[in-house]
């Protein structure tokens, strides 16, 4: 909120304050009692600060960590996030590993939760009969009131074994022979790895995913989806074609959402991804995330340069966050630009 | 109004015309929101290539008898409608009958633009690319073919690329217009088709509607009775969901049979 655009939204009642008004005179009716001028600047100035308190913490966390972590850069240089190592005995570290986990359990996540939440957002609000669509649309808003530790239990004690003894074959079966994706569906199927805590994500986003995309499905006027029946468009012809493009912006909103979930949740892929600092190509090994790192190791970092390198870690997971944020923004401001010119 | 007075009346030339042969024919036609009965026995025929008027006051249920005549209110569920239309001889209310097929025969237009989000020319090849599988010549063709019959042609050619929403609003409803057009429906249902525009964009698209009967049985509803008595061959007085008096528009709008008609017409009512 910039001042100028502040007051003149407003009408100006200083000077009907101050002087007597005539009868005639043209405008806004004085207030009996008014409010004291210095009203608005006070009144400004607190939520000001309100908002400026919000910046203030976030330059002060992102300075707090650079800062902490400066030992760890000064023995590893800009090696730190392109090394595949963490050794704390020998106290060699690089983030290599967890930032590769983080990435790729966040993008099975969003391969399997945003299909699932465009059908379910789907269902709710084009098909579903008005008797189900309360109960079934409070259903998915409360898969997101599940603490994050039950779904890291369950998935290691129920999701895990199952996962291991009946899909993992059956993936290997389908897909293990396949050029270029072959190597990612094969090795030992234990139930426990990159894919499973990606699943595991991805269950943990839909809510998130799904309820957002509802809801901006619901704001489409029924006129526009009218009309596009109306040349005799089958549902599916009108949802892929009218409703999505219409609520792109909004749609594009919650899938950010939802990544941002991903990459920051700990307690859920502790718990099922492995804990292993190793890249590898298959999906069914163990790995590491950011998160879960930083979650396993803090208690027992006692060198410097180990406290130092996990802060880095978290660093690189604050930085990460930030830039699917704003190259979201970006991607909405280009399609927002595109609009006004060209489709 | 009986059926016989219809189809006497549906024989007999109007303004050195073909004679008008019925497209649409309502037969005993009851709608229900829920419990709330908003159409009573309607009956009457659409003429083929007429401009078939309905008038009458807020909430008469004109537009909800033109919603029936391509079923848009089965998106909705608690509304139905009882009784028959025949679309050249078949009941479209009839149960299996492809609904998608019936709305590309019967192309509708609303009150307020609903341009696709996407570029002009998508809006319109987007709707003829459902039912037809056309070359990038031929659509090219439909494109242009579909926007001269809008007259909206030279206004876009020079800007097919970009947003329909980037229109100016007559546009946008003429573009709505051809985006109807261009998937050649039988029938063309038109919703108080120029409430919305101002008085130069409402001119050009009753002047279009004019050139459209040539090829289309058009049903248009209205809040303004003039466009009705200019554009329409056949205009229907509507009241509290049944259909006062329906005939031929000079004699509704010169000689009315009934009082109720005569009194909205002149405007002591309404």
């Amino acid at each position: 909120m910039s001042s100028p655009s502040a007051t003149a939204a407003l009408p100006t009642p200083m000077i009907s304050r101050n002087e007597p008004r005539t009868a005639r005179e043209p405008g806004p009716p004085a207030r009996p009692k008014g409010a004291p001028p210095w009203q608005d600047w006070l009144f400004e100035r607190t939520t000001m600060f309100f908002t400026l308190l919000v910046l203030f913490t976030l330059v002060g966390i992102i300075a707090a960590l650079a800062w902490a972590a400066v030992p760890a850069f000064q023995k590893f240089g800009l090696g730190f996030f392109f090394t595949n190592i963490w050794d704390p005995v020998k106290m060699e570290f690089g983030a290599l590993a967890p930032i590769y986990g983080t990435l790729v359990t966040s993008a099975i996540a969003l391969l399997i939760g945003v299909p699932v939440s465009f059908g379910i957002a789907l269902f709710l609000t084009e098909m579903c009969p008005v008797i189900l669509k309360r109960p079934l649309g409070t259903a998915v808003e409360l898969l997101a009131a599940i603490p994050s530790i039950i779904y890291g239990m369950w998935g290691l004690f129920v999701f895990a074994p199952v996962f291991g003894d009946y899909v993992q074959p059956a993936l290997t079966k389908v897909f293990g022979n396949l050029w270029i994706l072959g190597p990612l569906f094969q090795g030992a199927p234990n139930g426990i790895g990159v894919l499973s805590a990606g699943f595991i994500l991805s269950i943990m986003v839909i809510p998130f995913i799904a309820s957002v995309m509802r809801d901006v499905f619901e704001i489409v006027p029924p006129v526009l989806k009218e009309s596009a029946y109306g040349i005799g468009a089958t549902t599916w012809e009108v949802v892929w074609n009218v409703v999505l493009p219409y609520t792109r912006a909004g749609v594009i909103g919650g899938i950010m959402l939802g990544l941002g979930r991903a990459l920051g949740e700990t307690m859920a892929v502790t718990f099922v991804i492995g804990n292993a600092y190793r890249i590898n190509a298959s999906l069914f090994e163990p790995g590491n995330s950011i998160a879960s790192a930083l979650a396993n190791e803090f208690n027992e970092a006692a060198e410097p340069v180990h406290r130092a390198s996990l802060i880095a870690l978290g660093l690189v997971l604050f930085l990460l966050t930030f830039v699917v944020l704003a190259c979201s923004r970006m991607l909405l401001a280009q399609l927002a630009k595109d609009e006004g010119q060209q489709t | 109004m009986n059926v016989e007075t219809v189809a006497a009346r549906a024989e007999t030339p109007t303004q050195g015309l073909a004679p008008a042969m019925p497209k649409m024919s309502i037969r005993n036609l009851d709608f229900f929101y829920g419990r709330f009965r908003a159409l009573k026995n309607i009956n009457l025929d659409v003429a083929e290539r007429r401009v078939t008027a309905f008038i009458g006051p807020s909430g008469c249920g004109k537009s909800t008898l033109l919603r029936t005549l391509n079923r848009m209110y089965s998106l909705y569920p608690g509304q139905r409608a009882i009784g028959e239309i025949l679309l050249d001889g078949d009941d479209i209310l009839a149960p299996g009958v492809d609904i998608n097929m019936l709305r590309a025969k019967v192309g509708m237009v609303f009150q307020k633009p609903t341009p696709f989000p996407m570029s002009i020319y998508d809006n319109i090849a987007f709707g003829v690319s459902l039912y037809e599988n056309l070359s990038g010549r031929a659509m090219d063709e439909r494109v242009e073919w579909a926007l001269t019959k809008a007259a909206m042609w030279d206004e876009a050619k020079d800007k097919l690329k970009q947003s329909g929403m980037a229109l100016s609003g007559g546009q946008q409803q003429r573009l709505c217009i051809a985006r109807a057009v261009s998937v050649k429906p039988e029938v063309l249902l038109l919703d108080e088709p120029t409430s919305a525009l101002d008085p130069i964009s409402t001119a050009k698209i009753e002047e279009l509607i004019t050139e459209l009967k040539e090829d289309y049985t058009i049903a248009i509803v209205t809040h303004n009775m003039q466009q009705a008595a200019r554009v329409s061959d056949f205009t229907g007085y509507m009241y509290l969901g049944e259909l006062v008096e329906f005939g031929e528009t000079d004699q509704i709008f010169l000689k009315p049979k009934r009082k109720a008609t005569e009194d909205y017409i002149t405007g002591r009512f309404g």
